[in-house]
C-alpha cells in the first residue's frame, strides 16, 4: 500500500501479501467475523483469530486480565468454541475480509502434536491465508513439560505434525508462535524452521504474576498470567533480534507495540510484520490508524521509501559497534 | 477520600450498606472515583469472582447490587467494615445535555439512573426542566429506587408486569403513552435487552435520540478479549451506553 506520503508499507509473509505490516495479534478481538472485520477496517494489514482447540474451552474464571500500569497481565485460558464452530466463523470472516484484501490468520492449539495436526487439517477447511500454531500460551499446560515452545524437540515435532497434516489437504503456510521464557529462543527458532515453519511469530506473552497486598492473593484467578504491553517490548525486541540472527523465515514481531516508533524498532530488530494487541487497550480502535500514520511519518521524516530500508538495521549497527574500537570515555582511566 | 482511577483492583472499605428492595442492596464505599453515570467498575472478591457493575454513585463510590447469582449473593453477605475490591471506571457513560429528558429503567437496570438524575439536575440551568422517570419491574417488590426518585421531586411513572404497583404492563407501554402525550429531547435507558430493543424502536419511530446502556458478560473489561461483543461492538470499550441514532453535533 502506498500511503499518503508515497511510502510503501507493504510486506509479505510466506508469500501472503499484506498492504501494511500491522497484524492483529491472536487473542485480541478475534472471536467473531464482525470483530475481525472491524480490525481490518481500522487499518490492520492482516488479522489473527482467537486460538481454537479441538474441543470447546470455557477458559479461566475472572479476574482474567488487568492493566497494572506498565503493561497488562492476562490469563484468559484460551476460551473458544472448538474447531468446528471456529471453522464456520473463519469461513464467514474470510468472505467479509476478501473485499478489503486483508489476509486471515487462523490460530490453533492442542495438547499433543497429533492433535495439532488434526486441528490444522480441520481449520484448513475454512481456507485461512495462514495458520498460526500457538505452542506458547503461558496460561494452559499444553504438554507434559509445560509449553511446546519450551524445547526445540517438542516445538519441531508440532511443526512437523502440522506440515504433514496439511500436505495432503491444501497449501497453507504455517506460522509458529514462540515463547520468550526459554533459555535460547534461537535454538527453538532454528528447530521449527528446520521442521518446515514458513514464518515465526515472536513472541507470546511473558509469564508473570500480580499479588494484591490487601488480600495476600494473586490477582488473576489463574494466579499467573502473561505480561503484554509496554513492559514486554524490550523482551520482544531481544527475542526478535535473536530469532533473526538464527533463521531467515519472516518474523511477525509481537510484544508491546503501541506506537509507530515501537513498530520501527521491531522492524529494525528484523521483523517483517508487527503484531498489535494490547495497544487496543491503550489507544482504542484507532490504535491501528495511529501506529500506521506514525510509522509512515517516521519513515518519511527519515527519507525512507519502504520498510525494507530499515528492516534488520539493528543487526548491522550492532556488528559495527562490536568490531569498531570505541574511544575511551573521558576520565575512565582515573576510575 | 482521594479520587483514583484504579488499574489493578483497589481495596475499599464498605462504609454503609442499605436495603433498596426485596433483593437489592446499595454498598457505599469509603472511596470515590472520577466516573460519569453509565460507566461501570469491575468488582472483585478474591477467590470468588470478578464482575462488572454499574456505578450508582461517584462520591462516595456506590453500587446497587441485585442478588441474582453466586457472586452477587456473596456481595450481599458483606458488612460495613468489610473490604471490596474494584477497578475502573470503564466504558462510555451517558452524555448529559440540556433539555427535557426521560429516564427509563427496567428491573435492576434502574441502578445508574438515580446517579444520572442527580447529574442532570445539577447541570440544569435556572429554568431547565427536571427529568421524567419511568421504572418497570416484574412485581412491586422488584421496583428499584422509586422512593429516591420521588424524594428528588421527579415525576416518576411505575409499571409492573403483574399490576402490583403502578400501571399493569411493561415499562415500554408506559413510555409509549408518555411519548405520545409529552415532548422529550432525549431518552436515557438501562435494562434488559428486550426492553432496550423495544425502546429503541419506539424512539426511532419518533426520531428521538436514545442512550441505551447494555449489559453483557465481561471478562477483561478493557476492550481486548471480545467476550462482551454485541454485533461487532464491545460493550466494555464502545459502550455500555450506545446512542441510537448517533446524535449529530453533540
Amino acid at each position: 500500500m502506498m500511503g499518503a506520503r508515497g511510502i510503501d508499507l507493504s510486506c509479505s509473509i510466506a508469500g501472503v501479501k499484506l498492504k501494511n505490516p500491522l497484524v492483529l495479534a491472536s487473542g485480541i478481538w478475534g472471536t467473531s467475523p464482525a470483530l475481525l472485520l472491524r480490525a481490518a477496517r481500522c487499518g490492520a494489514g492482516a488479522v489473527t483469530a482467537k486460538t481454537c482447540t479441538l474441543a470447546p474451552r470455557r477458559g479461566h474464571k475472572n479476574p482474567t486480565a488487568v492493566d497494572w500500569g506498565h503493561g497488562l497481565l492476562n490469563a484468559m485460558g484460551l476460551p473458544n468454541p472448538g474447531v468446528e464452530e471456529e471453522t464456520e466463523m473463519l469461513r464467514e470472516a474470510k468472505l467479509l475480509l476478501a473485499p478489503l484484501g486483508v489476509p486471515l490468520i487462523a490460530s490453533i492449539s492442542a495438547d499433543t502434536s497429533d492433535d495439532f495436526g488434526r486441528a490444522a487439517a480441520l481449520i484448513a477447511r475454512a481456507e485461512p491465508d495462514l495458520i498460526e500454531l500457538n505452542i506458547s500460551c503461558p496460561n494452559i499446560q499444553d504438554c507434559d513439560h509445560g509449553i511446546f515452545a519450551g524445547h526445540p524437540q517438542s516445538a519441531a515435532a508440532v511443526t512437523r505434525a502440522v506440515k504433514s497434516a496439511l500436505k495432503s489437504v491444501v497449501k497453507i503456510p504455517c506460522i509458529v508462535k514462540l515463547a520468550p521464557n526459554v533459555p535460547s529462543i534461537s535454538e527453538i527458532a532454528l528447530a521449527v524452521a528446520e521442521a518446515g515453519a514458513d514464518a515465526i511469530t515472536a513472541i507470546n506473552t511473558m509469564p508473570g504474576m500480580l499479588i494484591d497486598a490487601e488480600s495476600g492473593r494473586p490477582v488473576l484467578a489463574n494466579a499467573t498470567g502473561g505480561i503484554s504491553g509496554p513492559a514486554l517490548k524490550p523482551i520482544a525486541l531481544r527475542c526478535v533480534h535473536e530469532t533473526r540472527e538464527a533463521v531467515r523465515v519472516p518474523i511477525i514481531g509481537t510484544g508491546g507495540v503501541v506506537t509507530g516508533i515501537d513498530a520501527v524498532e521491531m522492524i529494525a530488530a528484523g521483523a517483517t510484520a508487527v503484531g498489535v494487541g494490547s495497544a487496543v487497550t491503550y489507544r482504542g480502535e484507532r490504535a491501528f490508524a495511529l501506529i500506521l500514520s506514525e510509522l509512515e511519518g517516521w519513515l518519511s521524516a527519515h527519507g525512507h521509501g519502504s520498510l525494507d530500508d530499515i528492516r534488520g538495521c539493528a543487526h548491522a549497527k550492532a556488528q559495527a559497534v562490536a568490531t569498531s574500537n570505541p574511544p575511551p570515555v573521558p576520565g575512565w582511566e582515573r576510575g | 477520600m482521594t479520587a483514583v482511577t484504579s488499574l489493578p483492583p483497589s481495596p475499599a472499605r464498605i462504609a454503609k450498606k442499605t436495603a433498596e428492595n426485596s433483593k437489592t442492596i446499595s454498598l457505599i464505599l469509603d472511596a470515590s472515583i472520577p466516573a460519569v453515570p453509565g460507566q461501570f467498575a469491575m468488582l472483585w472478591l478474591p477467590g470468588v469472582d470478578e464482575k462488572p457493575f454499574s456505578i450508582a454513585g461517584r462520591d462516595p463510590l456506590t453500587f446497587a447490587i441485585a442478588n441474582v447469582g453466586p457472586f452477587s449473593g456473596a456481595l450481599h453477605t458483606l458488612k460495613p467494615g468489610d473490604t471490596l475490591w474494584f477497578r475502573g471506571p470503564f466504558g462510555n457513560g451517558y452524555s448529559t445535555a440540556e433539555g427535557r429528558s426521560l429516564l427509563v429503567g427496567g428491573g435492576y437496570g434502574a441502578a445508574p439512573l438515580h446517579f444520572l438524575a442527580l447529574e442532570l439536575m445539577a447541570a440544569r440551568g435556572e429554568r431547565g426542566s427536571l427529568p421524567t422517570v419511568a421504572i418497570g419491574a416484574r412485581t412491586e417488590a422488584d421496583l428499584l429506587f422509586i422512593p429516591r426518585f420521588r424524594a428528588l421531586g421527579l415525576d416518576t411513572h411505575v409499571a409492573t408486569e403483574d399490576g402490583s404497583a403502578g400501571v399493569k404492563g411493561r415499562v415500554t407501554d408506559a413510555v409509549a403513552s408518555l411519548l405520545d402525550s409529552r415532548r422529550f429531547e432525549r431518552v436515557y435507558a438501562c435494562g434488559p435487552e428486550a426492553m432496550l430493543e423495544a425502546l429503541g424502536s419506539l424512539c426511532a419511530g419518533r426520531s428521538l435520540p436514545a442512550q441505551l446502556s447494555h449489559e453483557a458478560y465481561m471478562r477483561c473489561g478493557i476492550g481486548l478479549c471480545g467476550a462482551c461483543e454485541h454485533g461487532g461492538r464491545l460493550v466494555c470499550m464502545d459502550g455500555p451506553v450506545f446512542t441510537v441514532p448517533a446524535e449529530s453535533g453533540a
